[in-house]
């Protein structure tokens, strides 16, 4: 019988049947590799270049702050006027501003030091600062964002607005207070302190709005149902769930605090001047700008490129936690 | 929407007095003498202390004296500077040419970062695209200072192309590279931001179905496209609001311009505490009424916002 509408006659498609059982389908060899979040994560990061330069680079500034006597040298402070080449007619000022001598690859600062050697044992100054004050963030913002969203109702309510007010403060304008009230007692502590004390609120927010989400979750009401305390759900299933955005946001604000505590010497509320940090080198080479800028650009650079390195880790910690921004590459 | 704007408001009065506080328990409830950190490295007149501690209602409680300073702020009253000028005064003298720099600066950056953050998100995975993020993490790096003195040394000292300090009046002409320097900052954040937001909305149903049923790109890009994406953009610049203030206390600094930054900036060189904790109440201020302006605006923005509690 012929068909005037071919529609009709086509040959459908009709799918085989699948013979295996529903548990088949959705169980999970035990042969498959083990995966969980840092996992996955870890299996992401170190396919990345940036991941490894970043790395590498952290690794080699840590070193240089921990050992810099490797690197150079020079004297690098107090007694500055040491380091001038003696071959120089003896003059003392010889040094000051000088050029680029065997020994002394950068040249010297105003007063006579050696800008690499200064660099090189300024490193420890500005990472600790960023350590400090990144570990004070981190503290603060786990205690206040975790508590907050896991406990909920006023404790949420009283917290979140203390996290307010702190928030309602730029920090390095609460810092220059700080440290103009401080300025007697200025030191790495005082200053990671006062940049800390005021950067905590964001990192809060963010762990708390991570524990709302993973509060729901499940495996919480299971353990909850189990009889588990609230404290442990909260130390063994909701925080380590919920942790790895605070991760990425500690690493950017140890980028942050570098930047902040040079920016506080520059502004000349930082680390008293005995204390060699790249934002005192910085801040003393401004007013020679027009003649020897060279004196100022080498500690930025190094400033720079640790800022630099942190915000990379930060970066791709963060595209290599998050679950979602890897199902859209 | 006014049940949302009255909330909003009404949510900033704690905000309010608890940063006052905050900055008034640090200058004068920390451990030393108030009135000598004032003077900073100098040693004042035994009876110019007498007087300031007068001034000041030193004698009497803490919360007392917070209840003489933040009435005075609701008067105008910002406090005396350092050298016996009313901080209000300073104020208005400085706040214009503040004004004109942020608006340039913001300005830039708007024009700037979307533009650049629109076409990489379009173009996403090209060359224009990796290129752009880059050199916006690389801009993140640099902090403030260090982008002020290269621009400085580089374009007005070695180039010509720029004067190297602005003059007093502050004309517009030799504001344009400490707006540039000032935009900088947050025009890769913005950058970054339009980017991620042009990329989530072009994956949106809505604009599927522009393309779908045949919308010319010239429609598609600026009305489905960018408006929506700029949203989340609006709200970023409360938070960039922070950065700015601190920016344009550097770059007023380095290119001796005379507006807030830059007063702010000479006193806190000069160890004029009694002006820097002034100039930084009425920053922190200025801060919360344009963080809830823009709080106001995204409400206007995305009808969404107003009806969640």
């Amino acid at each position: 019988m012929s068909s005037k509408n071919p529609v009709r006659t086509a040959p459908r498609y009709v799918a085989p049947v699948e013979d295996s059982a529903l548990g088949a389908v959705d169980a999970v060899r035990v042969s498959d590799k083990k995966s969980n979040l840092w996992l996955d994560a870890w299996r992401d990061l170190r396919k990345r270049p940036m991941f490894w330069i970043s790395s590498v680079l952290i690794l080699f500034i840590v070193f240089v702050a921990l050992f810099p006597g490797v690197f150079t040298s020079a004297p690098p402070n107090d007694d500055c006027w040491l380091s001038a080449d003696p071959g120089r007619d003896h003059n003392p000022f010889a040094a000051s501003n000088g050029a680029p001598a065997p020994g002394h690859p950068l040249g010297f600062t105003k007063q006579g030091c050696d800008i690499f050697s200064r660099m090189v044992h300024g490193t420890a100054t500005s990472l600790s600062v960023g350590i400090i004050s990144a570990l004070i963030v981190a503290t603060m913002g786990i205690l206040m964002g975790g508590l907050a969203g896991f406990f909920g109702g006023w404790v949420d309510s009283v917290l979140m607005r203390i996290g307010d007010i702190f928030f309602a403060i730029p920090y390095i304008l609460a810092a220059v207070v700080v440290m103009s009230v401080f300025s007697a007692h200025r030191n790495v502590w005082v200053i990671a302190l006062a940049i800390g004390a005021f950067a905590w609120p964001s990192t809060s927010r963010i762990l708390r709005s991570e524990v709302l989400r993973i509060k729901q979750s499940d495996y919480v009401m299971a353990s909850t149902a189990l009889g588990l305390s609230r404290i442990k759900v909260l130390a063994r299933h909701v925080l380590p769930n919920s942790i790895a955005p605070v991760i990425v946001v500690t690493t950017i604000s140890l980028a942050a605090g570098i930047t902040a505590e040079a920016t506080l010497s520059f502004l000349g509320v930082g680390l008293p001047n005995h204390i060699m940090s790249w934002g005192n080198d910085i801040s003393a080479a401004q007013n020679d700008l027009r003649n020897n800028p060279m004196t100022l650009i080498y500690p930025s650079i190094a400033l720079s490129i640790t800022v630099l390195a942190f915000i990379m880790l930060g970066e791709t910690l963060r595209e290599a936690l998050d679950p979602r921004a890897r199902a859209l590459r | 929407m006014a049940g949302y704007i009255v909330r909003r408001v009404l949510q900033i009065i704690p905000v309010f007095i608890g940063t006052t506080l905050l900055i008034y328990f640090l200058v004068f409830a920390l451990p030393g003498d108030p009135i000598l950190a004032l003077f900073g490295d100098k040693t004042p007149n035994p009876a110019v202390l007498a007087r300031l501690r007068d001034q000041y209602h030193l004698n009497e409680p803490f919360l007392v004296q917070y209840w003489y300073y933040i009435t005075g702020i609701f008067q105008g009253d910002f406090g005396t500077s350092f050298n016996g000028q009313p901080v209000s005064e300073q104020l208005s003298r400085a706040f214009p040419i503040t004004i004109r720099l942020a608006v340039l600066a913001v300005l830039i950056e708007l024009i700037v970062g979307i533009s650049v953050g629109l076409v990489a998100g379009l173009r996403k995975g090209g060359i224009f695209d990796a290129s752009s993020l880059v050199v916006s993490l690389i801009l993140i790096s640099l902090p403030i200072f260090v982008i002020g003195f290269v621009a400085q040394f580089g374009l007005a000292i070695k180039l010509g192309w720029f004067r190297t300090t602005v003059s007093q009046g502050a004309p517009l002409q030799d504001l344009i590279l400490p707006a540039i320097v000032l935009a900088s900052v947050n025009l890769a954040v913005t950058l970054r931001l339009t980017r991620a937001s042009v990329l989530d909305t072009g994956n949106q149903d809505f604009v599927r179905m522009a393309w779908g049923k045949g919308l010319p790109t010239r429609r598609v890009i600026p009305v489905h496209i960018l408006r929506n994406s700029l949203i989340p953009v609006t709200t970023s610049l409360a938070a960039d609001f922070g950065i700015l203030m601190v920016g344009a206390t550097v770059t007023e600094g380095i290119f001796n311009v005379r507006g807030v930054g830059g007063t702010l900036f000479q006193a806190i060189k000069l160890h004029e505490n009694a002006t820097v904790v002034s100039f930084v109440t009425v920053m922190v201020i200025l801060y919360i009424i344009v963080n809830l302006f823009i709080d106001l605006l995204y409400a206007v923005l995305d009808p969404r916002i107003r009806y969640v509690k």
